[in-house]
């Protein structure tokens, strides 16, 4: 099929950014979306021109690395699928496709459609582990039963893959989805009690620190997750804060 | 007498770790605060290691080319982690893990390190669930397992079809503890470009900051490579699009001997190729074959008429399909390890039986266990009498509880429903089981130089069964090499922090530069990617799932001109002053077409078949094993050690007799 690309391009963070229009033939419906990038880059790059710059690795749905607004959704059209696994049959042959990075104050322009999402690491950083050494002097994993709904849901709110779509779907940039995931996660286990309080005070800072939005229950970080990560999980985050902060 | 001394502790086996723990050199806490480590790599081993050393309160850096640690590529492990917790009592024990192990890698790998290995797996797992890792549990609340290949055991712990990513994540959360309490320091989005040697000593590394171009020195009392595998010479792989050699190759230029280059691992189940502009190829987890039956057609015609598309899989009648796999090997059937599974699928494409347009895919089918669970699933609801419709239904529904996020996987990529029609899949390039030689302690042949992971060589023999990759990358970062560095660093207790305005580090340095101006400088006829397909190409016709004598000369001529021809013509558009992925890209692919030189020369050198190295010049003539791959022990005991002298044809052998004490060398057989 023949496309009609509009792609932002920016040279770096301090540059200003513009909308440039490519056309591009002979693109195959068995192509990802990347790949499909990829048969640009290599035009541009016989035509001597610099290549469309975007973050990709395991292009296969699972390191959060692939971005990509396009037509002004993260991930693109599809459900439940990063970019990297998002197929050209979800296109037709004559279509223009806007494609730009995710936008937020949080995740600033490196170059084109690579953003810095390094905030995402932070929130981690502040309170996103439990405290036990590495060391191995731990109790037998079967001492610490788990109620198996309790450990499922632990592992649903776990498969976040920390790709920044909840926050470029919301008209605040909201990253609620991404910390109560991580919240959730623990607060579902035994071995997350301990510490829960302090947890989700210390990561709730750092998420507003960073400058991300206030939640307004939209539901629209749900809709796009890649992954499906629930709005359960934030309202469970909100329990916590909510019991975290009582506790003071 | 060989030069290299893999360092086994004495005293009988199931002793050896226990006594060289307690007999080498500690460092006291004090002294820790004043030694630095780098780690090359977030992922398993690296991520582990990391978190583990800060622990213990030495300086880290971290470096990776990914934007976070988190992206590392064991994140995309799907099946599981081996441990002998022997939970189910099915006869698990540390020495059937080790004897699994060795057997799996068809003899070739060093008993010390694998029963290592098995003794430190149980406490993995009690370390990943303490860290909350939410592996899959019994209604119970107690931790379920499943089965892998080439074992009669269920070892295997998961999390769905997640396993690699819940462990990652529980290694980079024990980092990101460290980095808060300040002790680890994370460069991300920066990559080792060469290692700095001070008196023969590891004690830094030049790194380019990718998003500013920046060339800046690093240095450390120790350095730890855990910087994955080398799959990715084959252009198509299973490896991400990142995925490089970059840095174990330039220890081996610094001298690091690579061992066994040519051990590559072939999965059997992947998604097969669907055309030129392909990427890279996608897993399906080794274990849907816990469930899935592999076939492919009885008759030719019928496979001919499925590529031609005028027949459906699903109208072929059960006597029509041939369970190749089950036939050939009725003890281990669906479950033989990795690369008799790939070997078996690429023998009967060969012979016409192939099923999608390109030939080259058999088919996984799970009609049998929908089947199955369906009845089982009425049964325990109290259906006595269930329609085939119901027994459907429930049935899908459990595979979808096992598979669900795999089958999802699927059916986006290739737009057909596995629930209703059974998976194509084909073998492909998925772990390399060569890598940098290390001893018992994880130090190469470069003093405070170490390797881990898969980077290294040691565990997993000739060919690595399911589930193991996972459990050999969290015991060296969280249970060996914190153990044994300190015996290297306890002498560099007074040596001070390392300097880096030294002549050591300025001539690495400018090495660095002037390699990337030689990049930069091609005439630019052609992009990178074209000569990475190119090697990929050479790579997999020449030195894939089946070798010869003759095919492997030719791959040794055709990659050396190859690679000076992407010296001369490489084009790289843009500056090395910035954000430049092509740059990138040229460095890494450079490293590749020396290394896929040394790898085809190993190749040549072991005319063997062992696990994923395949000879044809090397078979079983007669008897129940006829036609299976044949071990040569008298001649390729060894580990094929390679020490860097300039160019990779000049490379020299150093071999290191593998001694077994514990295990009785047999035939591999799986029949």
């Amino acid at each position: 099929m023949k496309l009609t690309l509009k792609i932002w391009r920016q040279a770096n963070a301090q540059a200003k950014g513009q909308m440039v229009t490519y056309p591009i033939d002979g693109v195959e419906e068995d192509m990802s979306f990347l790949e499909m990038l990829d048969v640009l880059n290599e035009d541009l790059i016989n035509k001597g021109e610099e290549p469309v710059v975007f973050d990709h690795d395991c292009r296969e749905g699972i390191c959060g690395s692939c971005s990509l607004q396009i037509n002004g959704e993260p991930h693109g059209p599809d459900r439940l699928v990063t970019t990297c696994q998002l197929h050209m049959r979800m296109f037709n042959d004559g279509d223009t496709i806007v494609i730009e990075p995710f936008r937020a104050t949080a995740f600033p322009v490196i170059k084109d459609l690579m953003v810095d999402r390094s905030s995402f690491d932070r929130i981690q950083q502040a309170g996103g582990y439990i405290s036990v050494n590495t060391s191995g002097n731990t109790i037998d994993a079967n001492a610490i039963p788990v109620e198996k709904e309790n450990a499922d849901d632990a592992f649903y709110a776990a498969t976040c893959i920390g790709c920044g779509a909840c926050v470029a779907a919301c008209k605040n940039a909201s990253a609620m989805l991404f910390t109560s995931a991580k919240v959730s996660q623990y607060a579902l286990l035994p071995q997350g009690e301990v510490e829960a309080a302090t947890r989700v005070l210390n990561m709730v800072e750092q998420m507003d620190k960073e400058g991300f939005g206030n939640c307004t229950n939209t539901g629209a970080c749900e809709v796009e997750c890649p992954k499906g990560i629930s709005l359960e999980n934030i309202a469970r985050m909100n329990r916590e804060y909510l019991a975290a902060s009582l506790k003071g | 007498m060989s030069i290299l001394d893999a360092k086994i502790p004495e005293g009988p086996l199931a002793e050896k770790w226990t006594n060289h723990k307690n007999s080498i050199n500690l460092v006291n806490p004090a002294n820790k605060r004043n030694i630095d480590v780098i780690v090359i790599g977030t992922g398993l081993a690296g991520g582990s290691a990391a978190a583990t050393l800060a622990e213990l309160g030495y300086n880290v850096k971290t470096f990776c080319y990914q934007d976070s640690p988190r992206r590392a590529h064991s994140i995309a492990a799907q099946g599981g982690i081996n441990a002998a917790k022997n939970y189910q009592g099915d006869g698990d024990s540390n020495y059937r893990l080790f004897y699994d192990t060795v057997k799996g890698g068809d003899y070739r790998s060093r008993e010390a390190n694998v029963y290592r290995l098995a003794e430190v797996s149980a406490n993995i797992i009690d370390q990943c669930v303490a860290q909350g890792v939410p592996f899959a549990r019994e209604y119970g609340g107690l931790l379920d397992n499943r089965s892998f290949g080439g074992v009669l055991v269920s070892r295997t712990f998961y999390a769905k079809g997640q396993t690699g990513q819940q462990l990652l994540l529980g290694a980079y959360s024990a980092m990101n503890r460290q980095i808060n309490r300040g002790k680890i320091k994370a460069y991300n989005r920066h990559e080792m470009l060469d290692i700095v040697k001070v008196d023969g000593k590891a004690r830094g590394i030049i790194a380019r900051n990718l998003v500013t171009g920046e060339i800046e020195r690093h240095s450390a009392h120790a350095v730890v490579l855990a910087s994955g595998g080398y799959g990715n010479v084959f252009f198509l792989s299973t490896n991400a699009m990142g995925s490089n050699v970059t840095a174990a190759w330039k220890a081996h230029r610094r001298g690091a001997f690579f061992a066994n280059p040519c051990y590559t691992q072939i999965h059997p189940t992947c998604i097969p190729v669907s055309g030129e502009h392909q990427s890279k190829l996608t897993l399906m987890s080794e274990s849907l074959r816990n469930d899935g039956r592999i076939w492919v057609p009885k008759k030719k015609e019928d496979a001919e008429a499925i590529r031609a598309g005028k027949l459906k899989p699903t109208d072929l009648k059960e006597e029509d399909r041939d369970y190749y796999l089950e036939r050939r090997y009725p003890a281990f059937g669906n479950l033989v390890p990795r690369d008799v599974a790939s070997r078996a699928a690429k023998e009967r494409c060969d012979a016409g039986f192939g099923v999608n347009k390109t030939g080259e895919a058999v088919y996984l089918d799970f009609k049998s266990a929908i089947q199955r669970y369906g009845k089982e699933e009425a049964l325990i609801q109290g259906n006595k009498n269930p329609t085939d419709a119901e027994v459907y239904e429930l049935g899908a529904k459990v595979v979808e509880n096992k598979y669900g996020n795999l089958f999802q996987m699927y059916e986006k990529i290739v737009d057909q429903n596995p629930y209703k029609t059974p998976m194509m899949i084909y073998p492909a390039v998925h772990y390399t089981m060569g890598g940098i030689w290390v001893d018992y302690n994880l130090m190469t042949t470069v003093e405070g130089l170490y390797a881990t992971g898969e980077a290294n060589f040691s565990d997993h023999g000739a060919n690595r069964l399911g589930a193991s990759a996972l459990m050999q990358g969290l015991a060296d970062g969280y249970f060996v090499l914190p153990y044994t560095i300190g015996d290297y660093l306890s002498k560099d207790i007074r040596t001070g922090p390392i300097p880096t305005d030294t002549k050591e580090f300025e001539a690495v340095e400018k090495d660095v530069r002037d390699r990337i101006h030689k990049l930069m400088s091609g005439s630019g006829k052609h992009s990178v990617d074209y000569f990475h397909k190119k090697l990929g190409k050479i790579m997999w016709n020449k030195c894939g799932m089946s070798r010869n004598a003759k095919d492997l000369q030719e791959a040794i001529t055709e990659i050396a001109e190859l690679r000076k021809e992407f010296w001369a013509d490489v084009k790289i558009p843009g500056t090395a002053d910035g954000l430049n992925q092509e740059l990138e890209k040229a460095g890494r692919v450079a490293d590749f077409l020396e290394l896929g030189e040394l790898f085809a020369k190993d190749a040549l050198h072991r005319n063997e078949s062992a696990g994923g190295h395949y000879r044809e010049e090397s078979v079983e003539e007669s008897g129940e094993q006829k036609g299976e791959a044949l071990r040569d022990d008298e001649n390729f005991k060894y580990v094929a050690a390679w020490e860097y002298k300039g160019e990779p044809k000049d490379a020299v052998l150093h071999k290191e007799e593998l001694i077994f004490e514990n295990i009785e060398l047999k035939t591999r057989s799986y029949k």
